[in-house]
C-alpha cells in the first residue's frame, strides 16, 4: 500500500495529464499602448474584484472556522523526525543503558559538542563514566543519533526548555529514560529519520513539477 | 450667560476628549478583534473575558514605559510631533454635531463644540493640518525611513486633499452652507432627502479620500511595510506613540461621522432614533475601515497620485459642472 503510493508520485509527475485540482491561470499580456491600458483600468474599475475580497474575508468572518492553537493550552502534535534535545534510550530487556561508549557520536559529531569518556568497571566492562553534550554548541543536525549503533542516542520531542543558559539544559541523567517510565514500558522509540508524520499521505498534495 | 457658556463648552470638551481617547482604545479591540476573526485567528482572547482587558494592559503598557528620545533627533520637533497628530485630530471634533440636542435636567444640551458657520471647512483645514504630524516626526527622527515615509505621507497627502475638497463642493453647492447642522437639517426628510441618492459620485469620492485622509488600508503608504519598518513611528515609545495611535483612531472616528452627516442624513430629525441611526452610520463606516484592512492590498503611492490626479479629480470636476447646471 505505501510502497504503492510511492511508486505512483515517482512515475508520474506531470500534473497536465493527470486529473487534479490544478489549472493554469490566465494571465492576459500586458497592455502597450495608452488605449490598451485605458481599456484595462477601466475594465478593473467596473469589474467589481475589489467586492470580491470584501467577501471572501466576510464569508470567512461569519463561518467562524478558526483555526488558531492555542499554544499552552493546545498543542500541535510534532513529526515523529523532529530534532529537539537529546534521550539516551535504555535496553527493553534489562532496562540498563544502551550505550556501548563505543564514542561514534563524539567522533561524528559535526560541531564537536559531545564529549565521552569510558573506563574498565568491576566485571572488567566497558562502562561509560562521562557523557554530555554541549547544547550551546549543538546544532541538532541529528547525525549522531543517525551513527549510533545501538540506537541509544536519540532525538526527543521535547520543545519546551528554557533557561539563561543553554549547556544547563542536560546531563547525562537527564537524557537517560528515567526507570520508572521503563518500568511501565512507556519507553518511546525514536522513529527516526525519514519517518513519516502520521497521516500525511492525505495532507500531502503533489507538487507541479511539469515546467 | 457668558459664564454659563464657558462652563458648558469645556464640559463639552472633556466630555469628547475623554470618550473620543476610550474609544480609540476600544476601536484597537475591535480592529484586532475584526481583522482576527476574518483571517480565521481569535485575536486577544488571554486578558479578561474576550480579551477585553487587552485595552487596559496596552494602556497601562504605554502610559508606563520609557519614554525615549535617541541622541541625534531634533529634539523639540521630535517631542512636539505626536502632540500635533492628536491634538488636530480632537481640534477637528469641535465642529462635529455627535448627537441631535437633547434636554438634560431642564437644560438643552447641544452635543457640539462650536456650531460655526463655515464647520466643513474648518474641519477639513484641521484633519489637513494633522499632516504636520506624521511629516515633522519623520524629518525630526534622524532615521532614513521615518524620512521615507514622512515624504510618502506628503505626497500622498497633496493628492487625496484635491479630491476632499473637489469632492464635498458638489453637496455644499445644493446645501448652501458649510454648517453640518445646515446639512442635517436638509437632509431631515428621511432616506429619500439623503444627499447621497443626489450626489452618489461625491460621496464615492468623498469615502475614497477619507482612507487616504485617515492612512486606513489600501492607501496605508505611511508605514513602510514593504521595508518590515512602521515608518514615521519607528522611534517613538511609550506614550508619544500612543499620541499617534489615539490620533488615527480619533480621526477614523470623526471622518467616519462627518461622512453619515454629509451624506447619509446625520440624525436625521433630532429623534432618538434617529440618533441610534447616526451612530450606527458611524459604526458601519469604522467597520468598513476595519474590512478594507483585512480584504485589501495597499496601493504603490505612484498607483495612489495616479489615482487621484488622473482618475479621481476628473471625475469630481465633472460632477461639479454637471451639479452647477442641473441646479441652473
Ligand atoms: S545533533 Fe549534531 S551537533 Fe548535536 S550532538 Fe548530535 S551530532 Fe553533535
Ligand atoms: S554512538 Fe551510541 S553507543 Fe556509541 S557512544 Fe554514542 S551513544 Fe553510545
Amino acid at each position: 500500500m505505501h510502497n504503492e503510493h510511492i511508486e505512483e508520485h515517482f512515475s508520474s509527475r506531470n500534473v497536465a495529464e493527470m486529473p487534479s485540482d490544478y489549472y493554469m491561470v490566465a494571465i492576459e499580456d500586458y497592455p502597450k499602448d495608452g488605449w490598451g491600458k485605458f481599456k484595462r483600468a477601466a475594465k478593473r474599475a467596473v469589474k467589481g474584484e475589489l467586492f470580491v475580497g470584501l467577501w471572501v474575508v466576510m464569508r470567512e468572518m461569519i463561518r467562524f472556522d478558526i483555526h488558531t492553537v492555542q499554544y499552552p493550552a493546545e498543542k500541535m502534535p510534532i513529526g515523529p523526525r523532529y530534532r529537539a534535545v537529546h534521550e539516551m534510550k535504555r535496553l527493553w530487556e534489562s532496562d540498563t543503558e544502551r550505550c556501548i561508549g563505543c564514542g561514534l557520536c563524539e567522533k561524528i559529531c559535526i560541531s564537536n559538542c559531545i564529549r565521552i569518556d569510558t573506563r574498565i568497571d568491576e566485571n572488567s566492562r566497558k562502562e561509560v563514566s562521562e557523557y554530555s553534550i554541549n547544547l550551546g554548541r549543538c546544532i541538532f543536525c541529528g547525525y549522531c543519533a543517525e551513527v549510533c549503533p545501538e540506537l541509544a542516542i536519540t532525538h526527543g520531542g521535547e520543545y519546551e526548555n528554557a533557561s539563561d543558559q543553554r549547556e544547563h539544559f542536560l546531563t547525562f541523567q537527564d537524557m537517560l529514560t528515567p526507570l520508572d517510565t521503563m518500568k511501565a514500558g512507556a519507553q518511546r522509540e525514536f522513529e527516526g529519520f525519514g519517518a513519516i508524520t502520521p497521516h500525511e499521505d492525505e495532507r500531502v498534495k503533489k507538487t507541479p513539477l511539469a515546467y | 450667560m457668558e459664564i454659563a457658556y464657558f462652563i458648558e463648552t469645556i464640559i463639552k470638551i472633556v466630555v469628547i476628549l475623554l470618550i473620543f481617547s476610550a474609544l480609540a482604545g476600544i476601536g484597537t479591540y475591535f480592529e484586532r478583534k475584526v481583522l482576527a476573526f476574518m483571517q480565521r485567528r481569535l485575536g486577544p482572547v488571554n486578558v479578561g473575558p474576550f480579551g477585553l482587558l487587552q485595552v487596559a494592559a496596552d494602556g497601562i503598557k504605554l502610559f508606563t514605559k520609557e519614554d525615549i528620545i535617541p541622541t541625534s533627533v531634533v529634539g523639540r520637533i521630535f517631542k512636539i510631533a505626536p502632540v500635533i497628530t492628536a491634538a488636530t485630530a480632537f481640534m477637528a471634533a469641535a465642529a462635529i454635531p455627535f448627537l441631535p440636542s437633547f434636554t438634560i435636567f431642564g437644560y438643552e444640551v447641544h452635543p457640539i463644540v462650536a456650531d460655526i458657520n463655515i464647520g466643513i471647512l474648518y474641519i477639513l483645514g484641521i484633519m489637513g493640518v494633522g499632516l504636520y504630524g506624521p511629516l515633522l516626526g519623520g524629518m525630526a527622527s534622524a532615521n532614513k525611513f521615518s524620512l521615507l515615509s514622512a515624504a510618502r505621507g506628503a505626497a500622498v497627502f497633496i493628492s487625496y486633499e484635491v479630491i476632499t475638497g473637489l469632492s464635498i463642493l458638489a453637496p455644499i453647492m445644493m446645501v448652501g452652507s458649510l454648517s453640518l447642522i445646515d446639512f442635517n437639517q436638509y437632509q431631515s426628510g428621511g432616506i429619500t432627502s439623503w444627499i447621497v441618492w443626489s450626489q452618489p459620485v461625491a460621496f464615492i469620492l468623498f469615502w475614497i479620500a477619507a482612507f487616504a485622509e485617515t492612512g486606513r488600508t489600501p492607501f496605508h503608504l505611511i508605514a513602510n511595510d514593504h521595508e518590515i519598518i512602521d515608518g514615521f513611528g519607528t522611534e517613538y515609545s511609550g506614550m508619544r506613540w500612543g499620541l499617534f495611535f489615539i490620533g488615527e483612531y480619533a480621526n477614523m472616528f470623526f471622518i467616519s461621522f462627518v461622512i453619515s452627516i454629509i451624506f447619509l442624513g446625520g440624525y436625521g430629525d433630532g429623534s432618538f432614533l434617529g440618533a441610534l441611526g447616526l451612530l450606527g452610520k458611524v459604526a458601519f463606516f469604522f467597520f468598513f475601515f476595519l474590512w478594507t484592512r483585512a480584504a485589501w492590498p495597499d496601493v504603490r503611492p505612484d498607483q495612489l497620485m495616479w489615482l487621484c490626479w488622473k482618475v479621481l479629480m476628473p471625475i469630481a470636476v465633472i460632477n461639479i459642472v454637471i451639479t452647477g447646471i442641473v441646479m441652473m
